[in-house]
């Protein structure tokens, strides 16, 4: 329950009023979109779940959805993810969102329901309960943040960690014949008929967001019409647990990761 | 007049789900529970229900958490292995303070067992099966009619308390056939402004958890639970007596076991033991007090159970040492005969004499 006493731990959490500093000279051009919180995330700097969230957002205030959406966080790093979006959501445990999320959809299949979830809570512990919920096609948004690492428990391997990357528990870099191949989710999952859109993106330039945000828009309209799953795959960063700072860890993303993860659309519908 | 129905114990259970007004069934195929699953595919749609058949077990713990955090009355039934898959998702749900209905048709363990019945679960069922500081409240049904019951009593109690409550039957039970009658009812009107349906302007946002990061805050929900389970502690014991009024010795036996009770029972009181019973009938909360009062009575209890003696020790508990508390016990999906029962009872009693 959400209640007055119950506020983020560990980090501190200044209340920010947007501000902009000289109004008679400056134009405000982008504001945070009211459907968020206006507290400051705990997220690392540079790391792209504050951005995802913000975009996903965005998409529910443009498209005047707050009263009839439900998310779904995970755990990882966005657990808080409900401490941001100012919408009604559940938290859900370690990789089980698509069941929680399927959960709610069979009992209210108007509201926009999504999940949001890690690499390691989706393609790890709970790659079961996302391939059925897929495979059953419910009518969810799926916003899938690949950093290749577990960021949250401290940079350990992920299913999808680069061949070679190195982690805490891949210190030699993965071994893909001891672990296998970094799995591709997307195109894993967009073999399932339930499976409408699916579509791997990033949000390390300013294309690559905009392209993020028509994706994610794409998908809610999707959900609108009751066209099945829509999977959004993003390659995020985690300039943490990479040891690199954001500017590199965009380097990286660019250089090495869409090498495993091609960016763009993998299953898109026709003549919608 | 209400009808009288000759149903098995799983479809008793599955009908009153229904008339309960149970939104949404989710469930997984385990002997010997199948039954719940199946009944409530072919009916629950003709009342525009929802009943879906998960992935497993895990999935279908969480599937209950996501319709009981939308406020919606949610239910899942499992018997022991598939209810030790959900343990996790029980303890979720506890510490984000859901209602909803959990049925253990608990079969003989451990590890894939049998899926003859069993009482193995006990310890499970009410010390807290999953992690952390939690209780459910446990029913223990001792016929078909009880399991019919229970549905709405389970369902009531978990709305009112706003947590899980687990039925904990048998293999037996929910197979055999009995005669069943569905009482009218009326579902109480609870308040569900906590639900996740979707944030009005008017309201702040609503969002189910069970993460407190902070120790404090963690803390204060701990004991915030504690409170709770202290409430239903206080009201929400529930057993039936037999024969106690001038028992000087007392059956400690719950659903399954307690029939076989029953008729030992009678078998003892023919040969002139003057034996009682006592079935608890909600495990947690367990009736110690009853328990400790006719400790004062009896000159010795003996608690018989499907499994190798886990609820002796709550009623070790409860009688404190005052009385000697014997177990007997068949393990394995093996039942004891009355008879067995009543020569083992005959043996103590000698034994006690002698001592
Ligand atoms: C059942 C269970 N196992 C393990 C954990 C510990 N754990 C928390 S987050 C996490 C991995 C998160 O990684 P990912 O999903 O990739 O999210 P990220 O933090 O990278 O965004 C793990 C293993 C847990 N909370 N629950
Ligand atoms: S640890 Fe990584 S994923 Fe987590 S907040 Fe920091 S940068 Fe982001
Ligand atoms: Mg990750």
């Amino acid at each position: 329950m959400p209640t007055e006493e119950h506020v983020l731990p560990d980090t501190a959490l200044d209340v920010i009023a947007p501000a902009c500093h000289d109004e008679e000279e400056y134009e405000m051009v982008y504001h945070k979109p009211t459907t968020m919180v206006n507290v400051a995330m705990h997220y690392c700097p540079g790391c792209a779940h504050s951005l995802v969230h913000k975009l996903i957002m965005e998409v529910v205030e443009e498209m005047d959805i707050q009263e009839n959406t439900i998310g779904i966080a995970p755990v990882g790093c966005s657990v808080f993810a409900y401490e941001y979006m100012d919408i009604d959501m559940q938290e859900a445990a370690h990789g089980r969102a698509c069941a929680v999320a399927t959960g709610i959809k069979k009992l209210m299949p108007d509201k926009y329901v999504f999940t949001y979830q890690g690499d390691g809570d989706l393609a790890a512990i709970g790659i079961a309960e996302t391939l059925h919920a897929i495979n059953r096609g419910e009518n969810i948004l799926i916003v899938f943040m690949n950093n290749a690492v577990y960021g949250m428990t401290s940079g350990q391997m992920a299913p999808t960690t680069l061949a070679g990357m190195h982690t805490t528990t891949s210190p030699d870099g993965r071994d893909v014949s001891y672990y296998g191949a970094p799995i591709k989710v997307s195109e894993l999952m967009a073999n399932l008929p339930g499976a409408f859109y699916v579509s791997r993106q990033a949000v390390n330039s300013a294309n690559a967001v905009r392209r993020t945000k028509k994706a994610l828009q794409n998908a809610f309209k999707y959900q609108q019409l009751h066209k099945g799953t829509c999977l959004i795959e993003i390659i995020g960063n985690c300039p943490s647990n990479w040891k690199m700072t954001p500017v590199e860890a965009s380097k990286f993303i660019d250089e090495e990761m869409v090498k495993t993860f091609p960016l763009g659309d993998i299953k898109v519908p026709k003549g919608v | 007049m209400t009808e009288t129905k000759l149903m098995k114990g799983n479809e008793a259970m599955a009908e009153a789900a229904i008339l309960a007004g149970c939104d949404a069934y989710f469930g997984y195929p385990i002997t010997p529970q199948s039954e719940v699953l199946e009944y409530l595919a072919r009916e629950m749609p003709k009342h525009n229900r929802i009943v879906m058949q998960a992935e497993s077990e895990v999935a279908s713990i969480n599937m209950v958490y996501g319709a009981a955090g939308a406020g919606f009355r949610a239910m899942t039934s499992s018997s022991s292995p598939g209810i030790s898959l959900m343990q996790e998702g029980i303890s979720y749900i506890a510490g984000a303070e859901l209602p909803c209905l959990i049925v253990n048709v608990n079969r003989a363990g451990p590890g894939l067992g049998t899926i003859q019945p069993g009482q193995g679960d006990y310890f499970q069922s009410v010390k807290g099966g999953g992690h952390g500081d939690y209780k459910m409240i446990v029913l223990a049904p001792a016929s078909v009619q009880e399991m019919a019951d229970f549905v709405y009593l389970g369902f009531d109690l978990a709305d009112k308390y706003r947590n899980p409550v687990l039925m904990l039957s048998d293999g037996a039970i929910g197979q055999m056939m009995e005669k069943v009658q569905f009482k009218p009812y009326t579902r109480p009107a609870v308040d569900k402004s906590w639900a996740t349906t979707g944030k009005p302007k008017t309201r702040n946002r609503n969002y189910i958890t069970s993460l407190f990061i902070q120790p404090e805050r963690m803390e204060q929900h701990n004991l915030k639970l504690e409170e709770k389970f202290k409430k239903i502690r206080e009201n929400e014991v529930r057993f039936e007596e037999i024969n106690t009024a001038d028992a000087e010795y007392l059956f400690v036996a719950y659903g399954l076991s307690a029939r076989i009770c029953q008729k030992a029972m009678d078998i003892a009181r023919d040969k002139g033991i003057k034996i009682g019973l006592l079935r608890p009938i909600t495990l947690y909360p367990y009736p110690y007090k009853r328990l400790e009062e006719l400790a004062a009575q009896v000159k010795m209890m003996l608690s018989v159970e499907l499994n190798s003696g886990q609820m002796v020790e709550d009623v070790r508990l409860a009688v404190n040492g005052k009385v000697p508390v014997e177990f007997y016990g068949r393990m394995g999906g093996m039942m004891p005969t009355p008879e067995e029962i009543v020569h083992h009872l005959e043996t103590l009693i000698q034994y006690h004499h002698a001592n």
